[in-house]
This record gives C-alpha cells, sequence and structure tokens, in this order.
C-alpha cells in the first residue's frame, strides 16, 4: 500500500484519478481502518487529506452559512458554539457516531462517503439542506447531500473525485433541527433508525420543513409526505400521527441483524414525533 | 484456626491493595500479546466462511511463495487416531475432513511479520463442497437435519433419536404425576436462550517455541496452563511433560479461557519452521467466531404449586447445543434449576446435541443461568397467578443446611435462608416504582469446584513469605491468597507475595475455574503455611532444648505452649528466619491435594428497571446483588465478582446473542454488533455479602465467582413482567422482541 | 512493501521507527517501541483498549495510521505516572479495586485522565457516557466510575 498525504484538492484527485488498484481517501479513518483490519478492503493507494491547508476549519460563509472541512473531527464540531447554536441536530448526529475516543477522529466526511444508510449524521445534514463541494478531474461542482449516498457502501463520487467541504445553508429565523437514533444500548450502536427534522416556524405554525430517515432503505431517504404532514400544523397530535405515518410509510427497511424490517417502521414513526417535537422546542428558543 | 473464632481475624475481611495493582494500573502487567521472543514468527490462521463443508483441496503454493513465510500446516501435519475428548480437542483446533462452523480452522501460516503472515493466509487457497447446515437446537435434533457427524452419540442415548444427539439423561426422584396431582396450580411453559459469548476483552494470544527435540515452550495467556500443556500435548501426540507453560497475566476469561485453540497450531508452526517462536494472537472476529461461546437451550419446565406457594412437584426437559462437538453442560443446567428448592418429586431429562457453531466453552457457572432464566421465571409466574411473595415462596420451599439436593447429594452447610431474609431487609424493595417501571427478583446457584490443587511456599531470609500458586490471577486472587497466608503467618500483608508460576515449578493444578482459585488454592496455601509453621515451631523448640509440641505459633512468633514448656521470650518469625541457614536450612510448606469442603453459592438478585412502550427498549434503574460468601477474604473482590456476574447476565438478558445469517455464517462478529453493557448502560450495582461461613474451608471461603450471572436473565424478564405485563421467555429481550410483544397484548 | 520513516514524540521522548504504512499507531506502539500498555481488544475501535491522547485529543490508537504520527506528540499509559508517583486515578483504581483482569485498564486511565481534564467535577451519569467506548467486561463499572469520581475529588481539592 502507497500513502499519499497531498497538500491540495487537486493533487488528492489527480492522484486517485491516476491510480489502477484500490483507492481510498482517508481523513479521520475511523472506516477506513476498520475495513483494513478486517481485510475488506485492502487499498493500493490511501491518500491521506489532512495535510490540504484548510480541512481542519469551521468557516461561516458570506450568506451566513457554514463550511465545513473534510477533517474536522466530532469533538471539534461539538465545541463549535455558533454551529451549534445554528444547526443542533446536525451537531448531535454527528457526536452520536462512535466514542469519545472516535468522536476524536471521526468526520461528517468520512460518515457520508462510507455510504451507511445507517450513518447518524448524515440524515441531520439531509435535512439541514447541507451541499457537498466535490473536486474532481474536471473541476469543482456542488450537489446536495442526498444525491451522494448510492446504497451501502456506494457513492455517487466518480473515479478521481472526492468531497472537498460540506457545506450548511443559513439557518434563519424560528427555525429548529433535530436529530434521534434508536439503538438497543445507550451507546456504541449503529442506529437501527434514524430521523432528522429541521423546520421553521411562523408563530405556532411551522411553515417549513424538512424529514430525514436513516436506515430504512438502501440510502438515507428524505421524505417529502413526512414533511408535508406537518407544514401548515402547529404539531397537534394529529399533525404528529400523521408524521408518524407518513415516515413508516416510507421506511422500506430489512431485517438484519441489528432489527427487524417490522421494528424498523413502527420506529421511524416513534422517532419522527420525537425529533419534530424536539425541532420545534428549538425553533420556539425553548431548551430542549 | 478455630473455625467460629473470625472475630479475632486481623487481615482477613480487609480491603488492602492488590500486589499486581501497581503493574496493572501502569501498562507494565504482561498480557497474552505483550511477550516477544528473539528471531520471532508470526501466525494466523485460515478459517472456513461456510458453516459445514467438506474440504477438498488445500492449495498453498502461493503463500509458500512469498518471502518470509516459513510454515504452512493443515490437519495433515497432526498425528491421527486420538479418539475421545482429545479427537475433539484436536478437530475444533484444525479442521479434518470437514468444517464444522463458519470460523473452524482450515490451516495455518508463519512469517517474519504480522501483515506477511495475514496476506500468506489470504492466499491459501481452499476449495469446499458446502453441505447442508444447522443452527438451531431443536432444529438440529428434528427429522431431516443435517448430520453433523455420524456416529458421535454415546451409549447414553436411546434408539430412535437423530444422530446429532449426543447424549442423554433423566434422573429425579418421587413421582412427579402425584405431585402435580397434589397441586393447585400446575403450569408448563417453553423457553428458550441463545449462544453468548464470555466477551472477555483480551483476545486469544501465545507465543510458542518447539525444536526436532521434540520440547516445546509456550507463554499464553490462560486461566489454566496446565489444561494447555495436557490438551496441546493430546493434540499433538507427544507426552505432556515434553512441553513447559507458562501462564501470562490475562485479561479475562469467564470460562472461555480453560481450554485450547490457537496453542497447538502455534506449536507445530514452530517445529516446522526449525524451532523458531511463533507467535499468534486472534483478531477480536476470530475470537467471537472460533472460540468458547455458551450454549443455546430450549427448556421446557413444568412446576405444580399449591395454593400456598408449596412446590409439589417440578419437571425440566432442557434441549442444548454446544456446537459441533459434545459437551453443551445440560447436566450442570439440570442440576442448578431447582437447587434453591426442597422437592419431593422431581425430573430430570437432558440432551445434548451437535450444531454447526463453534465448540462452547465454559462460561462463568455454564448451564445454570440458562436453567434459572426458566424455571425462576415460571416460579415468579405462578407466584403472581396465585397472588403469592416471590421472595417469601423461595422461603417456604427454599433448601437449607442438610437438605437433599434436587440433584442428589445432601447439601452441607449453605446460606439461602440468609441471602433471602437480606433481601427482605433491604431498602430497594421499598423504592417507589412509577409508570411502566418494574421489579423482578430471582434465585441462582453454582458450586464450588475443588480439583487438583498443588501450592508451594517459602519463608525468605527477612522474615518474609513467597508462595507459588498454580491458578492464574484472573480478578483479585494473589491478594486474598495473600491475607490469608499472612493471617496465618501472623505478619504484615505486605510481606507476603504471591506467584503464578509455570507448570515446572509445582504439581498439576486445575485452571482457575468453577469459583475455585480463593476456595482450593487459598486452603491449601494455608496448609502448606501451616507446615512451615511447623518447621518454625520445630527450630525453635531445638534452640530451647523443649520438646516440639511444647512450642506454639501466637502473633507471627514462636513462643512456649504454657507455663509448664518452660520460660522464653517468643522468636519472631523474622528472628527465625534470619538463622534458619545455620539452623537446619531453608524452610518451606508445601500442599497438595484435590482439597475436599467445597462451599456452594446461593444468590438473589432485584433489578428495578423501566420499558419504553413506543420502542421495547429497557433502562436498568437499579440492581441489587445479594450473595452468600462463606467469608469474604477481601470484601472489594467479592464485590466485584457479583458487580461482574450481574453485568454479564444483564447483558444475556437483553442483548447479547449469536445472530447467523441464513448460510449459517456468523453475523455479529465484532464488539460494534456483538452487544456487552457499556458503561452508560449501567447503574451501580449494589451488593451485600451474606456470609454464612464454609466449614470446610479455614476461613470459610466459598467460591462467589459464578452464581451472580445466574438471576439476572429471569430476574429482568420477571421485571419487565411487572412493568408492562408481558411474560417474554425467548432471551435476548431486545427491543424488537418486546415491542413486538408489546403490541400483540 | 516499502516502509516510512516517522519520527514522532511518546510521552516526551522524540522516538524515530520505520513503519509499514498499513500499520497502525497501536501495531507501532507496541511492536516497535515496546510499549505494550496500549491494548487491542478489537482493532476496530469499540472498546478503547488502545486509548492514547494524539496531540492532545483521545483516540483509538487502533483507528490511526503509524505514519499518521509524523511529527505529532502521543501519550499513553506509560507515561502517565509522574516518575514514581502514580497519577491520581492511577492510585484511585488500586484503593478502589476498579481493576479485576487488568486489560482495560489502561485504556480507561488515560481516556479518565482526559474526562478530568476538560471536566474536573463530571456527574456520574457523564463519567458513565465519557466512557461508553471504554469496554470492561470483568466488574460491571461500578468500581471504576467510583474510582474516577474519587480521583475527580481528590484532584479538586488539590487545585483549590
Amino acid at each position: 500500500m502507497r500513502y499519499h498525504s497531498p497538500t491540495d484538492f487537486a493533487s488528492a484527485s489527480a492522484l486517485a484519478a491516476g491510480a489502477s488498484g484500490v483507492t481510498r481517501f482517508l481523513s479521520g479513518g475511523t472506516d477506513v481502518l476498520v475495513q483494513m483490519r478486517a481485510g475488506m478492503v485492502l487499498p493500493d493507494d490511501l491518500i491521506d487529506l489532512k495535510k490540504i491547508p484548510g480541512v481542519s476549519d469551521i468557516t461561516q460563509t458570506a450568506g451566513g452559512g457554514w463550511r465545513i472541512g473534510v477533517a474536522v473531527p466530532g469533538i471539534v464540531l461539538g465545541a463549535h458554539e455558533g454551529l451549534k447554536a445554528d444547526w443542533p441536530g446536525v451537531v448531535e448526529g454527528m457526536n452520536l457516531v462512535g466514542s469519545t475516543q472516535v468522536q476524536g477522529r471521526a468526520t461528517l466526511t468520512g460518515n457520508l462517503c462510507n455510504g451507511s444508510p445507517a450513518a447518524d449524521s448524515v440524515p441531520g445534514l439531509v435535512a439541514a439542506g447541507a451541499v457537498v463541494e466535490i473536486t474532481g478531474p474536471t473541476g469543482v461542482r456542488t450537489v446536495a447531500v442526498e444525491a451522494i449516498p448510492a446504497g451501502p457502501g456506494k457513492t455517487t463520487l466518480a473515479k478521481g473525485e472526492l468531497i472537498s467541504a460540506i457545506v450548511l445553508p443559513a439557518r434563519g429565523d424560528n427555525a429548529g433541527d433535530a436529530y434521534l437514533r434508536f439503538i438497543p444500548r445507550t451507546e456504541m450502536d449503529i442506529a437501527v433508525v434514524g430521523c432528522a427534522v429541521s423546520l421553521r416556524l411562523s408563530g405556532d405554525t411551522i411553515t417549513e420543513a424538512r424529514v430525514a430517515l436513516g436506515a430504512v432503505a438502501p440510502t438515507v431517504l428524505l421524505v417529502s409526505a413526512a414533511a408535508d404532514a406537518i407544514i401548515g400544523t402547529t404539531l397537534d397530535d394529529a399533525a404528529l400521527d400523521a408524521l408518524a405515518a407518513a415516515a413508516s410509510a416510507a421506511a422500506n427497511p430489512i431485517t438484519d441483524k441489528r432489527g427487524t424490517k417490522e421494528f424498523r417502521v413502527e420506529i421511524a414513526g416513534v422517532l419522527a414525533k420525537r425529533a419534530a417535537k424536539i425541532a420545534f422546542a428549538r425553533a420556539k428558543g425553548e431548551t430542549a | 484456626m478455630a473455625k467460629d473464632g473470625f472475630e479475632t481475624l486481623k487481615l482477613v475481611g480487609t480491603r488492602p491493595n492488590r500486589p499486581d495493582g501497581l503493574d496493572k494500573v501502569t501498562g507494565r502487567a504482561r498480557y497474552g500479546a505483550d511477550f516477544s521472543l528473539p528471531g520471532m514468527l508470526w501466525g494466523a490462521v485460515v478459517r472456513s466462511p461456510h458453516a459445514h463443508a467438506r474440504i477438498v483441496k488445500i492449495d498453498a503454493t502461493k503463500a509458500e511463495a512469498l518471502d518470509g513465510v516459513k510454515a504452512v500446516i493443515t490437519r495433515a501435519d497432526f498425528p491421527t487416531g486420538l479418539t475421545g475428548e482429545d479427537w475433539n480437542l484436536q478437530e475444533n483446533t484444525m479442521a479434518g475432513e470437514k468444517a464444522l462452523y463458519d470460523g473452524h480452522a482450515v490451516a495455518a501460516v508463519a512469517a517474519t511479520s504480522k501483515l506477511l503472515a495475514e496476506q500468506a493466509a489470504r492466499l491459501i487457497e481452499v476449495t469446499y463442497e458446502v453441505l447442508p447446515h444447522v443452527i438451531d437446537v431443536d432444529a438440529a435434533m428434528a427429522e431431516g437435519a443435517p448430520v453433523i457427524r455420524a456416529g458421535a452419540a454415546d451409549a447414553t442415548v436411546p434408539e430412535g433419536l437423530h444422530p446429532n444427539v449426543v447424549r442423554y439423561m433423566e434422573f429425579g426422584r418421587g413421582d412427579v404425576d402425584a405431585g402435580f396431582a397434589e397441586a393447585d396450580l400446575v403450569m408448563e411453559r417453553t423457553y428458550k436462550t441463545e449462544a453468548t459469548h464470555q466477551g472477555y476483552i483480551e483476545p486469544h494470544a501465545c507465543v510458542s517455541k518447539m525444536g526436532a527435540d521434540g520440547k516445546g515452550e509456550m507463554w499464553v495467556c490462560t486461566q489454566g496452563h496446565w489444561y494447555i500443556r495436557k490438551m496441546s500435548a493430546a493434540v499433538l501426540g507427544i507426552e505432556a511433560s515434553q512441553l513447559r507453560v507458562t501462564p501470562t497475566e490475562i485479561g479475562g476469561g469467564f470460562g472461555g479461557k480453560t481450554t485450547i485453540f490457537m496453542e497447538p497450531l502455534s506449536l507445530a508452526l514452530s517445529k516446522k519452521a526449525g524451532g523458531r517462536p511463533v507467535k499468534i494472537v486472534m483478531s477480536r472476529s476470530e475470537v467471537l467466531r472460533a472460540t468458547g461461546p455458551t450454549a443455546s437451550a430450549s427448556m421446557d419446565v413444568k412446576i405444580g404449586m399449591t395454593k400456598d406457594g408449596k412446590i409439589t412437584a417440578a419437571r425440566a426437559e432442557f434441549r442444548m447445543q454446544g456446537g459441533a462437538f459434545p459437551g453443551a453442560p445440560v447436566d450442570m443446567a439440570l442440576y442448578c434449576c431447582f437447587a434453591g428448592y426442597k422437592l419431593a418429586n422431581v425430573h430430570h431429562v437432558g440432551y445434548d446435541v451437535l450444531a454447526n457453531r463453534p465448540k462452547c466453552a465454559a462460561y462463568r457457572a455454564p448451564g445454570s443461568p440458562n436453567g434459572a432464566f426458566a424455571v425462576e421465571s415460571l416460579v415468579d409466574e405462578m407466584c403472581r397467578k396465585l397472588g403469592l411473595d416471590p421472595v417469601e415462596v423461595r422461603l417456604k420451599n427454599g433448601v437449607t443446611t442438610g437438605d437433599r439436593a434436587s440433584y442428589g447429594p445432601k447439601f452441607g452447610s449453605i446460606g439461602l435462608t440468609e441471602v433471602l431474609e437480606a433481601v427482605k431487609a433491604h431498602p430497594q424493595l421499598q423504592a417507589p416504582l412509577g409508570e411502566n417501571q418494574g421489579r423482578g427478583f430471582a434465585v441462582g446457584y453454582w458450586f464450588n469446584h475443588n480439583g487438583e490443587t498443588s501450592v508451594s511456599m517459602a519463608i525468605g531470609e527477612d522474615g518474609t513469605a513467597q508462595v507459588s500458586v498454580g491458578t492464574p490471577d484472573i480478578g483479585g486472587s494473589r491478594a486474598s491468597i495473600a491475607l490469608m497466608v499472612a493471617e496465618t503467618l501472623g505478619i504484615p500483608y505486605e510481606d507476603v507475595g504471591v506467584n503464578v508460576v509455570e507448570t515446572g515449578a509445582l504439581g498439576v493444578n486445575e485452571p482457575t475455574h468453577g469459583s475455585r482459585a480463593t476456595f482450593a488454592s487459598g486452603k491449601a496455601a494455608v496448609e502448606a503455611t501451616q507446615a512451615a509453621i511447623k518447621e518454625m515451631c520445630r527450630r525453635a523448640a531445638a534452640e530451647w532444648d523443649i520438646d516440639d509440641e511444647a512450642v506454639e505459633w501466637v502473633n507471627g512468633a514462636a513462643q512456649p505452649a504454657g507455663p509448664n514448656a518452660g520460660k522464653f521470650p517468643p522468636m519472631s518469625i523474622k528472628e527465625i528466619a534470619g538463622k534458619m541457614g545455620q539452623t537446619g536450612g531453608p524452610i518451606s510448606g508445601h500442599h497438595e491435594s484435590v482439597p475436599d469442603g467445597v462451599g456452594a453459592s446461593f444468590g438473589a438478585h432485584v433489578v428495578d428497571l423501566e420499558v419504553d412502550p413506543e420502542t421495547g427498549r429497557v433502562t436498568i434503574l437499579r440492581y441489587l446483588v445479594v450473595q452468600d460468601a462463606g467469608r469474604a477474604i477481601h470484601p472489594s473482590y467479592v464485590e466485584g465478582q457479583y458487580q461482574g456476574g450481574a453485568a454479564q447476565g444483564i447483558g444475556w438478558a437483553l442483548n447479547e446473542e449469536y445472530v447467523y445469517d441464513d448460510k449459517g455464517r456468523l453475523s455479529n462478529t465484532v464488539f460494534l454488533d456483538y452487544r456487552v453493557p457499556v458503561a452508560s448502560d449501567l447503574p451501580m450495582i449494589d451488593t451485600v455479602i451474606v456470609e454464612v461461613p464454609n466449614p470446610g474451608h479455614p476461613f470459610g471461603v466459598r467460591g462467589v465467582g459464578e452464581t451472580g450471572i445466574t438471576p439476572p436473565l429471569p430476574a429482568i424478564a420477571n421485571a419487565i413482567h411487572d412493568a408492562v405485563g408481558v411474560r417474554m421467555t425467548h432471551l435476548p429481550i431486545n427491543p424488537p422482541k418486546l415491542l413486538a410483544a408489546l403490541k400483540a397484548r | 512493501m516499502t516502509k516510512v520513516h516517522v519520527t514522532t514524540t511518546v510521552n516526551g521522548d522524540t522516538v524515530e521507527f520505520l513503519a509499514d504504512p498499513r500499520e497502525t499507531l497501536l501495531d507501532c506502539l507496541r511492536d516497535h517501541m515496546g510499549l505494550t500498555g496500549s491494548k487491542e481488544g478489537c482493532g476496530t475501535g469499540d472498546c478503547g483498549a488502545c486509548s492514547v491522547e494524539l496531540d492532545g485529543t483521545l483516540v483509538c490508537s487502533c483507528l490511526v495510521l503509524g505514519v499518521e504520527a509524523e511529527g505529532k506528540t502521543v501519550s499513553t499509559i506509560e507515561g502517565m505516572a509522574n516518575g514514581s508517583e502514580l497519577h491520581p486515578l492511577q492510585r484511585k483504581f488500586i484503593e478502589h479495586a476498579a481493576l479485576q483482569c487488568g486489560f482495560c485498564t489502561p485504556g480507561i486511565l488515560v481516556a479518565a485522565r482526559k474526562l478530568l481534564e476538560v471536566n474536573p467535577d463530571p456527574t456520574e451519569e457523564e463519567t458513565r457516557y465519557w466512557l461508553a467506548g471504554n469496554l470492561c467486561r470483568c466488574t460491571g463499572y461500578d468500581k471504576i466510575i467510583r474510582a474516577v469520581l474519587d480521583a475527580a475529588a481528590e484532584m479538586r481539592q488539590e487545585v483549590a
């Protein structure tokens, strides 16, 4: 295995584009190293991105959003007061990944590019309407986060392409988001179901909403029917029930070692309700 | 030592720092994988990806062509003609004609680096003919199930059963039908428990070397190095005397490190590589796929009870699979399941069944947790149905000293009644419970094993003592043995060293298993110390020129036994030791035996928990362990055994299980998915040490290590019923199962 | 396989080693530097027995490549005591019998030290969640949590 540590994204892209064998990008490494240890992935070229200037920075964009470098670990994300104030659901999703030790390494970009439908940080990014900047052999393009996963372990990134930043939009007023996952233990599990809700209020009425589900389909789902169920409501019981029904209806999970299909369908609705209540409270400025 | 003279003890019952503590908090203690030798090679094992497959061909050409690969072995490198358990061990450590489970070793390689060995292992090409497999115990004994090994059944198995049934047992007393007829309520239910893993955090590791002379040496993390020696020698077809095995520190075992896995492979690789040492360290996936899981069980229990709570009859029929080899602990499960009850009419039936899973190894009270889950769940259900208090019903039916156990022998001194009274007195029983919260209670039992034991101790020139034991220290036994020896000698605790020594230094010792280390090695250490004391008294007597019998040992010194013995000032151990070179040479003591006087231990647990009715998730709120220790030599480490056992039982009850896919491959091969409890899953675990001294031990010790894993399984199921009204009969009670049961209410 | 020369600082000492780029920092600590106090319990970041600090961040050394340590500082269990003076956590772990087999202990001590650095007065719950990535199979965690909280109390008094 060859280990590379380029100092700009164009070089990283060129290395990957020119490689003939198995190539992996390394930022936090909490998935790549595990796969290497298990012999599941034996890269010929490993391209470490942490020497590229700016990859460890969180910066505010001109429009009031946030640009997050590809090597920002969870622990840094969790300590960023400005980001947490704007997008607590995104941050709490990332902070649920692994242990304190894993938080010292794991990154949003890595969690996204690992392609797991159960990735804890991805539903929050999707609900937030985040986009990624992609550097590739033909230049830089920007796409929505939900367009990246292509199924378990797969992404839509082409050969030589890599994510060079994640960009969150400006939060704006009277808005809140939240992410919840279900696991059987209190920590250290992969999500059996995950759900993120982002919404905006006018008074007590929801005017905008996005609902994303994890671990209930081959990729993280953006469920517009679930959002529609609460837009225009005050999140009363009827709206919550409609939200749960829409979330469960959208879920198309499998039975595996982590949970049954029936269980996941049911829990998708339960979590949607609970996450929506938290996002609602946050939008109202209440601590929840 | 007067049996009832415990009030005079100075050291036993105190909580000093353990002697190996410093090395273990500074990273200096050397565990299995921490040991290395010059010129050492690394070994790696090729494992079957199939649950059941004929091995058609093994081609190691590509691996052997790699620069740095020094040896490749397959079953062809092992002797033939082994029988019985020796054959089972050989077959399990290296597959022969067939791979019998996912993870079964089929070849191994030694190379100059770990990465190279792993690469070489990937290059060994094995051609398999995949065969039908069976995983579940009930499926494995059903008509038409794939036969795992024809002719494996022993003479106990009646005609007409499936060839996968390899052992059958039936025993009991009284007339159960008449007993059921006397009952006001008779209930019968079927329960299932899934296989779990011991889950020690240290993977198996060893370094071995074996030369052309056939003599071998090994450094290994194990609960019992004489067992490793005997078993490895058997697999390799050599005499045990040709091997010398030194135990490293051990990072947990819980029964799983009482047998061999890759140890004989490292010896065989070393021999083939010209005697260069070979180190093999298992990965976590190898540990889960190929080492010591427990048996899984399917159990029918029938109990009759009068309306005032008297049990009139009980019947258990247990079916357990212990992997592709005989040895599921169905006998132990049956012995323990009714052990807490005084029964005139009781009947037990057991089936030991093969399935395409790893050969089961001992796990803390093997079999007892399974049986307790079934029996204690049913007793609880019947108590509720009859409106009876579950603790009072246990008291009413509970065995006491001298009663005949459900499995035959008469109990010596036991403390079940005292344990139950301590439960009743505990404030947790009065703690208020909220909505969706419940309280569960259950009793558990385990024996105390004696086993071959050999201990030596020597007095140093400065009047200190060094004790050599053969039972590896997993949880603080050095401290408890040092306390007992220091107490006996009348010297400070710090003046006693306890060393776990290699197979060349003592007679045969059974492993640290069966809750025996503090009982058996402790008892032998006290006996050895008494021998040294006798000699020290003799030296003093010689100097004073009085009879040996006229000298007694008090407070660390020899003194005349009475006014008639003579008038001499006490001669301290330091004085005697300081001049022993001139008075006859070194002073030491030795004892070897299979110590009698084992003391069985009953425990009872109370758990308070809360169920999330929307998700089926269970949160443990409060947890209480009450158990009879006989006498707690070092109470902190007794509490530690209670708490650790409870935590493992909680894991078994709620989330731990072996999950297989439809091809019979283990799905959860890492700690991410084999869900042992993490720190945030548990509350503080309250303990009450009941002390009903065991008269068979000089300080009253009972084995305490194993009972604690037994009650959590039923206690949690009972608490869930108390909280939400559903009776869960299949472990683990994970959220999908509990939510499905809640929705079916 | 070409090895990479790595220069790094471990427990205050400058060390150099040759790493196969596939080797983890844990492999390099144990097999190249003889620092076997950090343990491998899983190799997948699930057990925490290999916990070290890398440039002051708590990480699993099995999830870091040895080559990534170039130019960084690493602190391991072997550097926790100040000469022969134990860190209060180390002392409290012995006093509270917070270890049975002791295999998970180095990782837990390293992780707990970081906790008390960022949160000198943690609650029981905070301590349990911080240590959720450090598996212990022997103790049921009770005595570990008590030892950490007791060490924290002692350390706060020393500062005051």
